[in-house]
């Protein structure tokens, strides 16, 4: 069975991963689940945010911008329906969606399986996600929302490593060769 | 090896998500007053085609209406001169009852203020057919309880005398008239000397002394000894003096605007009738529309014989 695929650029030699079935659906809900229970008994895990992490690391194996951008669209509409109704639908989905995209068009270029480039790109992911959502909750919604704080710079952080040790066990999904 | 969409096609996909999404946001976003964000977006996009639209439209409609669409223009000014000399009528009226209704409250103040003086107000209904008599018929006869040789007067002054009584209506002399005149005395010298008409609009007072001192501006004033006004009724003021033989030549014009007649009050008695001063006179005579100053006639006077009682 074919479980890795290369992609060959001009200069570079990159895998596209597959994985078993039903995973990707079962890591995208199962994150969303822990998402919301999570913070319920540990309300500094509030800082976590699952779904763009499970949206970057797919992105990255698969590598696909279509696949990715409509995962992506998936887990952002999905965390949108689960954040209640004063969050309107679209807003996760629009930043999950461009983090989608990135994600798979920077995973079809670069080699993204060694743990510091995963650290780099998802503190880099998780900024950008920030700003998408800072810049639709200003012009779309007109709402005040600072573009970046400690706070917010602590949880790029905190993503990013449990971003690094996520990825790690979510490998272990993939198809071996 | 796996067939990988083209970039544009992921982009288009991107691009087409994305817009989705936005859109699905403005159909729920609610901008506090102004509605739904998705209105507010649709609102802002089309409102610069509409005013292009309008403005466009404008233009053309104009270029229409006042380069080619002109054959019921005559017709419309034409009409429109009509309603325009209409209104000027109406408007031309509506300023005569307003001036009337001015004249009226003189009168009626006028009146008030004299409750004890039996008077008769009337209203001018006529004047003297020729310019040899100066007269004017009133609305007020002999059953209103007018006779003859009754003053008759304004809230400025002193008008002339009833010489015809008819059932319903009265002829006043005016004291302008050439055969009228009025018992009458300088007010500060207290020198009296019967006014006469001429038929001008001047009275003349051809019967002071000229070692009597009158100045241009004296008051003249009725005496009272004519048996038809009674005294210190304003009559005129003193505009030339000259040096007779005898007597010095002076002429009065008259207080009461005898040119303009509208309404007048006919004295009943000659029970003495007071004036208001010359500032209280002023604004009567303002709001009488006459614009002649009264007279002060605070002064008492002696009396003096009419020309023809």
């Amino acid at each position: 069975m074919n479980d890795t695929y290369e992609l060959r650029g001009s200069e570079t030699h990159i895998e596209v991963h597959k994985f078993y079935p039903g995973a990707v659906a079962i890591v995208a809900i199962l994150s969303l689940v822990l998402q919301r229970i999570l913070p319920v008994y540990l309300p500094k895990l509030e800082i976590l945010d699952l779904p763009l992490l499970v949206t970057i690391y797919f992105g990255l194996s698969r590598r696909n911008p279509s696949t990715g951008l409509l995962l992506g669209t998936m887990m952002g509409l999905m965390q949108d329906s689960l954040s209640g109704p004063t969050v309107p639908l679209g807003e996760y989905g629009i930043a999950k969606t461009i983090i989608g995209y990135l994600a798979s068009s920077i995973g079809s270029r670069l080699d993204t399986e060694h743990p510091f480039a995963r650290f780099a790109l998802t503190v880099s992911f998780f900024v950008v996600h920030q700003a998408v959502l800072v810049l639709v909750r200003r012009v779309l919604l007109a709402e005040p929302e600072p573009w970046f704080n400690v706070h917010l710079g602590i949880a790029a952080l905190v993503n990013a490593v449990l971003g690094v040790a996520l990825f790690v066990v979510l490998d272990r999904l993939r198809r071996s060769s | 090896m796996v067939a990988i969409p083209s970039r544009h096609k992921s982009l288009a996909l991107l691009a087409g998500v994305l817009l989705f999404q936005v859109m699905m946001l403005a159909v729920q976003v609610k901008r506090d007053s102004r509605g739904r964000l998705i209105r507010v977006w649709t609102i802002a996009a089309v409102t610069p085609f509409e005013k292009g639209g309008a403005w466009g439209f404008g233009k053309v409609r104009g270029v229409w209406d006042h380069y080619f669409a002109l054959q019921g223009t005559t017709r419309e000014n034409e009409s429109l001169k009509a309603e325009n000399d209409a209104l000027k009528l109406r408007i031309s009226q509506l300023e005569s009852k307003a001036a009337e209704a001015d004249r009226l409250a003189a009168l009626l103040a006028f009146k008030q203020t004299h409750e004890k003086v039996p008077m008769l107000m009337a209203r001018v209904i006529g004047a003297s057919a020729g310019t040899a008599s100066r007269t004017v018929e009133i609305d007020r006869g002999e059953r209103d309880g007018v006779r003859r040789n009754m003053g008759v007067i304004t809230p400025d002054g002193a008008v002339g005398k009833i010489i015809e009584v008819y059932r319903d209506n009265a002829q006043v002399l005016l004291l302008t008239d050439k055969d009228s005149g009025a018992g009458a005395m300088l007010l500060a010298t207290r020198s009296q000397s019967p006014v006469k008409g001429n038929g001008d609009p001047i009275l003349l007072m051809n019967y002071v002394a000229n070692d009597d001192a009158v100045n241009v501006g004296d008051k003249v004033v009725t005496s009272g000894m004519d048996k038809i006004f009674p005294r210190d009724i304003p009559v005129g003021t003193v505009i030339d003096v000259k040096p007779g033989s005898v007597f010095k030549q002076i002429r009065v014009k008259p207080t009461a605007n005898l040119e303009r007649l509208e309404e007048v009050i006919v004295l009943l008695t000659q029970e003495p009738v007071e004036f208001p001063s010359a500032s209280d006179a002023q604004g009567a005579a303002q709001g009488s529309g006459n614009g002649a100053p009264a007279a002060d006639a605070a002064a008492p006077a002696s009396g003096a014989a009419a020309e023809k009682p």
